[in-house]
């Protein structure tokens, strides 16, 4: 199948597949597992220069250009966290930089994940968001 | 079967948890809370929560001010709270008992007026490896100011503090204690009475951080002879904002003020001020004089069920406790001093900290994870943080079951 071609589009296959499960408990098996399968960042990319502070995990983060299109790759230090990684990634990653910059994470509420990404959870996610558009920002004005 | 059906109980707890409102809420869609995060503050009792509003709704008034019948009515009010709180402590006078904003404030005005102006270059401060970062940072910048230097007392695997290098340690250098009297993070009881014994005996003068030991248990200044012990309200049943510096008089009497403002001065003019007497010369400013009245009645309540019983209880849930989650395979306690209040570090191997919290939170049960505020302790034990849980005399067993049985589930989900 292939990759749908819209931030929109693909935060709603994830709804999608999110719907399948009806208590908490699936949600974040499903979730566990996705940060379990999230492909391995390059060792290069998981030093102290990529690194965003969370007061709780750690992330990293790296941005790559190609043909107008902004790719990323990112890994945390727990498990949670790289699942809510796998998902930010499947929706922002291998798009157009402006699309990232405007692309809004409502599907977070959708599948009651959208408290991971409140700035007081400290787990960097909400800084590996601002930190994704403001490479696509940067991208952009290229 | 769980022991938790074979007790006898040191406490009538159900009598207990009906006056705690917090107590009876649920969280994530109806899932009854338990509440094991009593060492970053502790749940308030009906009698505190009607302290405050009684304050608020009849006797607000600014202090040491007013001629009006409110005025003298909060101003008695909150001197009464300095006279239940000294007793609390048994200091020998209402003159050391100083209101603060909290254990961090107690600890800062002491580094700045006390010990800044008698440290000198190469002088050292001496604290230990598992102090929270308010008991370090604090020094730190006094530290820099002065050219005095922190050392560090180490820790050995168990989270139990080296006293052998701690007299080694103890050189004419040092000008001042300052020691964790129970740890936040490991649930380490430190042999403070000893360390004091010691530091004094060379005219080293000793703070005592007691934010962790006045909340479960009996805490006496005199007995044990600290020259300065800070606590806060919020973590002993008060409300949050407020909490207490004891001093020795005689050395409060030799202290500069550290903040300026009104109530802490005697006479001002341009050319100069004169000011006030112990304690009021260190509360500038209009107090939290709700946060006074509460704490009192927050100290009350704990000595009407009496701090001995509260630590026998706590020790049961920490025996119990300790005993359910050891046979879970995976778990490591980090922190197996063998004098420990009711404080449950501990991390599943291969997971990370953060991950059991997420999922414990959704089975109801409120733990912490992280570093704790102690990064240096966290490094020396080589880890990113823990989970803790840390239990008060309102826990019962069966909610130890639930921890345990939560972190079985969340083992099973995350390895």
């Amino acid at each position: 199948m292939a990759h749908p071609a819209t931030a929109q589009a693909r935060a709603q296959e994830i709804v999608e597949d999110f719907a399948l499960f009806d208590d908490w408990m699936g949600r974040y098996e499903y979730l566990i597992d996705l940060g379990r399968d999230l492909p391995l960042i390059d060792p290069q990319h998981k030093t102290e220069a990529y690194r965003i502070h969370g007061c709780q995990a750690q992330v990293w983060l790296h941005a790559d250009t190609d043909d107008g299109l902004v790719h990323y790759t990112a890994d945390s230090d727990a498990l949670i966290t790289k699942g809510l990684i796998a998902l930010l990634l499947r929706v922002l990653s291998g798009l157009p930089a402006d699309e990232i910059r405007h692309a809004d994470l409502a599907f977070l509420d959708e599948i009651g994940l959208r408290e991971h990404l409140s700035a007081t959870r400290k787990n960097g996610l909400a800084s590996m968001v601002s930190t994704m558009k403001a490479h696509a920002k940067a991208h952009a004005a290229l | 079967m769980p022991s938790s059906l074979t007790r006898t109980p040191i406490l009538d707890v159900d009598a207990i948890r009906a006056q705690f409102p917090a107590l009876h809420r649920t969280v994530h869609e109806g899932t009854p809370l338990v509440y094991l995060d009593n060492a970053a503050t502790s749940q308030k009792p009906q009698v505190v929560l009607d302290r405050l509003a009684h304050y608020y709704a009849q006797e607000n008034s600014n202090v040491h001010r007013g001629v009006h019948t409110m005025s003298q009515e909060a101003t008695d009010a909150y001197e009464e709270a300095r006279e239940v709180i000294r007793e609390h402590l048994n200091a020998a006078s209402t003159r050391e008992v100083i209101f603060t904003r909290g254990t961090t404030e107690g600890i800062n005005l002491v580094a700045r007026s006390f010990a800044q102006p008698r440290l000198r270059p190469g002088d050292e401060i001496l604290i230990t490896a598992m102090e929270h970062h308010a008991n370090i940072v604090p020094w730190q910048l006094v530290a820099e100011a002065t050219g005095a230097r922190l050392q560090v007392i180490p820790v050995d695997d168990r989270g139990v503090l080296d006293v052998d290098a701690f007299e080694r340690l103890l050189t004419p250098r040092v000008k001042m204690l300052a020691v964790v009297h129970i740890s936040n993070a490991l649930g380490t009881v430190n042999p403070v009475r000893h360390l004091i014994t010691q530091a004094q005996g060379l005219g080293i003068p000793v703070l005592v951080d007691g934010a962790q030991s006045v909340p479960h248990g009996p805490v006496d200044v005199q007995a044990l002879g600290a020259d300065f012990f800070c606590f806060s309200a919020h973590k002993a049943l008060g409300p949050t904002g407020f909490g207490v510096l004891y001093g020795r008089e005689a050395l409060l009497e030799t202290m500069p003020p550290w903040q300026g403002g009104g109530d802490m001065i005697e006479r001002v003019t341009f050319e100069r001020t004169t000011y006030n007497e112990l304690p009021h010369r260190f509360e500038a400013g209009t107090p939290h004089i709700a946060g006074a009245v509460a704490t009192a009645t927050a100290l009350q309540y704990l000595q009407e069920i009496g701090p001995a019983a509260v630590a026998a209880q706590e020790q049961d849930l920490l025996t119990y406790a300790t005993g359910q989650l050891e046979e879970i395979e995976g778990v490591r306690l980090v922190g197996t001093a063998p004098d420990k209040a009711s404080v449950l570090s501990f991390v599943l191997d291969g997971v990370h900290p953060y991950d059991v919290g997420v999922l414990l939170d959704h089975m109801g049960v409120a733990v912490r994870t992280g570093h704790h505020c102690t990064q240096p302790l966290m490094q020396r034990f080589g880890l990113p943080g823990t989970v803790r849980a840390s239990f008060a005399f309102y826990n019962t067993r069966e909610e130890a079951d639930r921890l345990a049985a939560s972190v079985r589930r969340a083992a099973s989900m995350l390895t």
